[in-house]
Parts: structure tokens; sequence; C-alpha cells
């Protein structure tokens, strides 16, 4: 990986607006986004339901496009990175082709694009043994566990070599001992890669596992609360110890004032405060 | 911002699409198509480029239809009969069959072999020998033909109706201790209800069809497809067509009745 | 040692195995076997004590005449299919007659099925394509499907005697594979454009996330999802074109197929009863065969025919 110093931010996000038209009127799902990502930087995007996280992760995807403000990956629009393949996505369901093995899946994108079949076969054998599934390359999806199929989503997703990655709450249908298991994994997937990552999660402790900095969102509509930075040291050094000691629980507790700083003030807590 | 909206990207459009005209276009598509393809037609029909036995002109079968209407209302009703007839008695037994055959596995097994076969052969090749069996004066061999026809629909549809039942609901009612009775009547025949009645329209075209084709392999004359080979046979075909027109017309007044009913019963679920 | 066992597996699962396939098949092909068993045995016990002139109501004969002649025995049938077609020198076996019959219409319907699929395929490549092109074909389409295919003959015929390409000429038995192909095609424009629109939002958005174009979404999505869709729908195509062939051979008259045999026997059923059951028979089998060589096409295409979820 080369280490050339790269000025271009990885996403720039600027005064994003996004409205959605539904039955019962205009839904603000964003407003006022202003948010930048560093190359190589973990950013996770936090909140409660309807803070607008998915639908942001979406925009820089260009999945979708935003209704004003302007959203930029390495320097060109958001169409133009997808056009060029300039990120890789996971969703929360694998979403693996159920008639492809293991093997043909990540290569998918490969073949898609035009790789020769010399290059997708060793590519896809680097991809293999990054995530730990050897052996299980001519497998079918309805074969696997779930935590074995995101790992196959993941694999796909770093099948190009891309320097940003999207995720999507990938391992939110996961239990939790799978899901600390693929978080180490993810970490040391992405400092072998050096991608810059953005992270959906709804999960606290896996927000501040993996990030360098924690962006908390809040609903209704949605907007940046707070950025948190993760006082935690770089995430290539990260390992399972990091969730037993000190820094990891107050780094928790500061992401959680945030998240409740952010809210309405619905929540109860003994006496009212009017 | 009462917030009392779904905060989800709302589905419809799929992402991509390039069409934005919206429903308007799609529910008048159709009828634009029909339109055009029958001015098309009634321009080459009328130019003289094709002989008229070759394609007569819509305007032709018009006069044909205004002409014969009577005839074809009275064929209609003949050969209306029989496919309601067959269709209603293959209903019923496709009904009783599927309950059947849901109660013990021997009776799935030996049912279901014989239906699977029903559904992929020439149903209407039996049509000579059922005359031969009931007589030659008799509808009834292509009244059987029809129900023979739509009691595969309806039995295969309401046979995977009544495995639809949610395991949840069983173990509800188990906990209540009913009966099996009860379950039936509660949970299983409800669940089931929508898929027969899809099968029913299913088999109501079906049943048109196989009692008009059914004609044609012998037997009393009189309904619609008799008056279609006869016509056929004498070189008049724009009358021919106006029969079938009222085919057509038959066939389609069926289904949208059964479709009519299928969407009772699928609306209070 | 056991909890090492247990420990050590990796987190994944074999799909359950059921009772071997080869034992369940067996089982139903028995079934089978008993379930027509029962009918012929039904058949039977109703010309032993059913009503001599059958049960009319009214002016409706609602249940048939036992009489031999009106319902052969099970056993005259089968017996008769060994004996010569007619009483003249050299005459074929009956059930040699009915199979070579048969072949011929298949060979037409399978023809017919060829091109009822090419088209049937082609038309829903089109309506997923372009969403009007969907609404403005897809009712015609179903409509279709209510015209009696016996007005087509004499049309279809007097249209193909028109053409000559060249050496080309058109064959009788080309109308009959026109008809077949038109009742073969409906099912797969149906069940081939649900395949094509069944892949869920979220494998779309992955290939959209790969910036591919339509035609490649076609290739390596929608196609291979639209299998478990077309397979019945192929199934019923084949059905379909035996029924259209038989019904194409009687209105046009065809010489040689297994529906004039329908026609010519019945008309001596007087004489010769269980002769007329002869072609049923073999139309019979004509049906399953058609669909059973289609089924075992599916069963080449297993790996398409998954799911996504660990069972």
């Amino acid at each position: 990986m080369t280490e050339s110093v790269i000025t271009t931010d990885a996403v720039t996000v600027t005064a994003v607006d996004k409205v959605f038209e539904a039955a019962a009127g205009q839904v603000v799902a964003l407003s006022g986004i202003d948010l930048t990502v560093e190359p190589g930087e973990f950013v996770s995007l936090i909140g409660p339901s309807g803070c607008g996280k998915s639908t942001l992760l979406r925009l820089i995807a260009d999945l979708d496009t935003p209704s004003s403000g302007s959203v930029e990956v390495f320097g060109t629009s958001a169409h133009q990175a997808r056009v060029d393949q300039k990120y890789g996505i996971a969703f929360q369901q694998a979403g693996l082709l159920p008639w492809r093995s293991v093997a043909a899946n990540i290569a998918l994108p490969l073949e898609l694009h035009g790789s020769s079949s010399v290059e997708t076969r060793e590519r896809v054998a680097e991809l293999i043994a990054l995530v730990g599934l050897d052996d299980f390359g001519d497998r079918y999806p309805d074969e696997l566990s779930g935590g074995m199929q995101q790992r196959v989503a993941i694999a796909r997703a770093l099948a190009k070599k891309p320097e940003l990655l999207l995720m999507d709450e990938p391992f939110g249908a996961l239990d939790e001992m799978t899901r600390e298991y693929m978080q180490t994994e993810l970490l040391r997937i992405s400092a072998e890669t050096g991608a810059a990552v953005v992270f959906v999660t709804h999960s606290i402790p896996e927000a501040v596992y993996l990030s360098d900095r924690v962006v908390v969102m809040s609903p209704r509509p949605g907007r940046i609360a707070a950025v948190v930075p993760m006082a935690l040291g770089s995430t290539a050094s990260r390992a399972d110890d990091l969730r037993e000691d000190g820094a990891f629980f107050e780094m928790i507790t500061a992401v959680r004032e945030a998240l409740h700083g952010g809210a309405p003030a619905s929540s109860a807590r003994g006496v009212e405060n009017r | 911002m009462t917030g009392a909206a779904t905060i989800a990207p709302p589905r419809g459009r799929p992402p991509g699409a390039a069409w934005g005209s919206g429903g308007t276009a799609r529910a008048v598509a159709p009828i634009v198509l029909g339109v055009s393809v029958v001015a098309v037609w009634q321009l080459i029909a009328g130019s003289g480029l094709v002989e008229a036995y070759l394609l007569p002109s819509p305007a032709a079968i018009g006069a044909e239809i205004v002409e014969f209407w009577p005839s074809m209302v009275s064929a209609g009703a003949i050969t209306g009969l029989n496919a309601l007839v067959g269709l209603v008695a293959g209903t019923l037994i496709g009904i009783i069959a599927a309950l059947v055959a849901s109660t013990r596995r021997s009776l799935d097994g030996m049912l279901a072999p014989i239906v699977a076969a029903l559904a992929v052969i020439p149903i209407v090749a039996l049509a000579p020998v059922l005359n031969t069996m009931f007589g030659a004066d008799s509808q009834t061999g292509r009244q059987l033909i029809a129900a023979l026809a739509a009691f595969v629909p309806v039995f295969l549809n309401t046979a995977r109706g009544l495995r639809q039942t949610q395991p949840v609901h069983r173990d509800l009612m188990r906990s209540y201790a009913a009966s099996n009775a009860q379950i039936m009547r509660t949970i299983t025949l409800r669940t089931a209800a929508p898929f027969t009645f899809t099968g029913i329209r299913l088999a109501s075209s079906l049943a048109v069809i196989s009692a008009l084709v059914a004609e044609y392999f012998g037997g009393p004359r009189g309904g619609l497809g008799g008056l279609i080979s006869t016509s056929a046979a004498s070189s008049a075909y724009p009358r021919a067509w106006a029969y079938v027109v009222a085919a057509i017309i038959l066939g389609l007044a069926f289904s949208l009745v059964a479709s009519g009913l299928e969407r009772l019963v699928s609306r209070r679920r | 040692m056991t909890q090492a066992a247990t420990v050590a597996r990796a987190p994944s699962r074999r799909p359950r195995t059921a009772p071997p396939a080869s034992r369940a098949r067996a089982r139903a092909w028995g079934f089978g076997a008993l379930g027509l068993a029962a009918l012929a045995a039904f058949w039977e016990l109703y010309k032993l004590l059913g009503p001599a002139d059958g049960l009319v109501i009214g002016e409706v004969r609602v249940l048939p005449r036992t009489s031999d002649l009106a319902m052969p025995h099970i056993w005259e049938t089968a017996g008769r299919l060994f004996e010569p077609v007619t009483r003249a020198e050299g005459a074929r076996v009956l059930w040699l007659e009915v199979a070579i019959a048969a072949s011929l219409t298949l060979g037409i319907a399978a023809a017919g099925w060829i091109v009822g699929v090419t088209v049937g395929l082609l038309l829903a490549l089109v309506m997923q394509r372009w969403r009007l092109a969907e609404s403005a074909a897809l009712p015609w389409i179903i409509l279709s499907q209510t015209v009696p295919l016996i007005a087509f003959a004499p049309v279809v015929k007097s249209w193909g005697s028109r053409i000559e390409i060249g050496a080309f000429e058109w064959q009788d038995w080309m109308s009959v594979a026109v008809i077949a192909s038109y009742l073969a095609f409906f099912p797969v424009a149906v069940g081939a454009l649900k395949g094509f629109q069944s892949p869920d939002r979220l494998h779309l958005e992955l290939l959209r996330s790969y910036s591919v174009g339509w035609w490649q979404t076609m290739r390596y999505l929608r196609l291979p999802a639209a299998v478990p869709y077309l397979l019945p729908a192929l199934r019923l195509a084949a059905a379909n074109a035996v029924v259209g062939a038989v019904v194409a051979e009687v209105s046009t008259g065809l010489q040689g197929g297994i529906g004039r045999l329908v026609i010519q026997y019945a008309g001596q059923a007087s004489g010769d009863p269980a002769k007329a059951w002869a072609p049923i028979l073999g139309a019979i089998a004509l049906g399953l065969i058609a669909a059973g060589s289609v089924a075992l096409m599916g069963a080449l295409a297993r790996n398409y025919r998954r799911t996504e979820d660990a069972s």
C-alpha cells in the first residue's frame, strides 16, 4: 500500500439535506449535514432509529441523491465515485447470490468489470484467506452460518481494493459472540488494507471499539448532534482486551451522554426538571 | 412535523427507473396499444393489400356481430352453461378432495400423482369417449371436461392454502385445547379461502375454453364452438371471428366475476 | 474430551438431510400406482353395480350407461392394444399405431414449444426493460388465452400456404406447430416476467453499487433468479403445447398425428369401443412425457434453485 500523502478526503459531505415524500407529507430525513472522513479513518455513525444514518450512508454510496448540498468521494461526485467503483459496500443482510458459490460470490464485482480469470482467481484466493474462510470456497450460501455469510460479503466488498468501505449495520443480524469476533476481524482487515470506513451501527460498544471517531446523530430532523473522538489508540493496535479496559467504558459513557444530550427530552428520570 | 410518517425511504420506484410519467400512462397504455393495433388492422384489411378471406377487417367483423348478435347470445348461453356447470362441479370436488388429502398422507400420496398427471394431459382428448359414454345428444361430456379442467387449479391452490396455517396460530389453538374441528373452522379454512378463490379465478377461463374446444370433438351442435367451426367450414370468416369475439367476451366475463370474488375474499385479510 | 469436540467444530451447518430421496420417490410412485388402481377398481365397480342405463335426471344424463359399448372393461381396453388396428392385411398392432402417431404429435409439439418459449422469453425481456411495455402488453397477453384455438386453424393454414421463400414450402405440420406455440408462449411470458422481477431490493442495490447496466443486471441477477419461476412455466408450456398440437391437428385435419386418431377411432366406437380409448392413452402418455422431459431439464439446474438462507 503506497504511503503517499493523500490530500483529498475520503468523504466530504457539505450542507446536505434529504427530504422524502411520504403519504402523510414530507419527511426530513437529514438536515444540514457536514461531515469529513479522512483517508484510512474509521468513522461510525450512531443514533436512534430514524436519525438518518442509513440514509446518509446511501447518499455517500450514490444509492440515493441529496435534496440539497453535495457529497464528494475522493474529490469527485458520489455518482462518479460509484461509476469509478471507488468504494465497496456491505449491507445488514449479506445479500449473497444463492446460486453462486462463496468463491463466485466474491468474484462477482471482478467479473462484472472485466478482470481476467487468472487475476480473479488469485484475488479471490487472497480474499478468502484474508477473511479466514479457507476451505469454504466451494460452499454455497445456504450452507453457511450468518457470520460466515457476512465474511463473504466483506470479502466481496474488498474485492477491488477500494479505499473506502461503506457498511450498514453488517453485524446487526448476528448474535453477540459472533459479533465481537467479527468486530476484531474487521479491525484487522481494515488495518491491513488501509481503507477508510464509514460504519453505521446502533450499538454503542461496537461504535466505540471500531472507530477513530464516533458521529452521534439525532432524529427529527436527522442531524449530527456530536462528534466524539475516541481516545483509545489507533484502530490498528486494538485487540480484544480493549473491551475490558477502563478507557473503553469511559468512551462508551461519553458516546451515551452525547446520544442522550442530543435527544428530545422524552425520558422520564425520576424527578422532572421542567 | 407530526412524525406520523415513516422515516424509511419509501418503496415504489426501483432505483434508476427512467419513467416519470407515473400511473396514468400505465393505465392508458394497453388501451392505446389495442386501439392502434385495431386501426392498423383496419387500414391493412381495407386497403386491399391482403385478401378479405385471409384478414377480415374489424369493420366486417363488427357488422357480423351486429347481425348475428342473437345467435351469439344463445350459443354463448349453451357453452357458458356447460362451462358454469363444469366450473362449479370441478370447484366443489377440488375443495373436497383437497380437504380429504390434507387429513391423511396416504390419501394425499394417492391423489397427488393423479392430479399432477391431469394437469399435463390434453383433457379435451377425452371428449369423444365421454360423448360415447353419456350419449351423443348429451352436454354432460363437455361439462365433465370443463369440470376436470377446473378441478386441477382449485385442488392445487386449496391444498396449498390448507398448508399455509402459521405454526404460531397452530400453537395458540393447541394451548386452548381446541378440537380439530374448531381449529379447522377458525384458522385453517379462513387461511385457505383466498388461495381457493385464486384457484377458482384460474379455473374460470380454463373451464370456458375447455367447454368450447370440447364441442369440436363431436356431440350436439349449437354452442359457440360448433358455430365457429361451421362458419369457418363455409368460409364465412368474418362471422367465424364474430363468434370468436363472443367466446372472448364469455371467457372475460367468467374471469372478471371470479377475480371480483377473489378480491372480495382477500380484502378481509 | 467431549467439550473439545463441541468447541472445535467450525461454525458451518450442513443442511439437515431428509430420508434418502430414492426411498421417498419409491413411496411416491407406489402411492401413485395405488391411486391408479383405485381408479380402475372404481370404474369396474360402477360397471358392476351401477344402473344399466345410467342416471338420467330430467333430460340430463348424469351418470353413464354401464354397457360394454359405453364403458369397456379395463382388461378389454388393455387387451385391445395388442390386437391389430384393422382386420386388413398387414395392419399394425394398435399400440404401435398409436405410438407412431403420438411421436409425430410429440415432435410437432416440441417445435411449437421451442417457438413459444422463445417468443415468451423475448416478450418478458421487453416487458421487464420498459414498464410501459409491460402495462401495455400484459393485459392483451392474458386476454390472448381466452381466444379458442380452433379459430386459428384456417387462418394459419391459409397464411402459411402463401409463404414461399425459395425452396421453402409451408408444411401442414407447421400450422399445427404455430398454433401449439400460441398456447405455449403465455405461461413462459408470465412466469419469466415474474422471475425477472423477483430479486429483492438488496440484490438490486448491490448491483447498482457496482454501476452495471441493464443487460449485465439481467445476466448476473435477474436471469439466474428467474430459474425457479421458469421451470414450472416451461413445464406448463410443454403440457400446453401438447394440448395445442392435439386440438390443432383436429382443426387443420392433419394426417398422422394423434388428434386425428382420437376423432377417427371415436367414430368407430360403436363397433369397437375399446379402440377409442387407445389414442387417449397415447395422448396421456404424450403429456406426461412432455412434462417429464422438462422436469428432467430442471434437475440439471439445481444450483439455481437454492435460496439464500441456510435451510
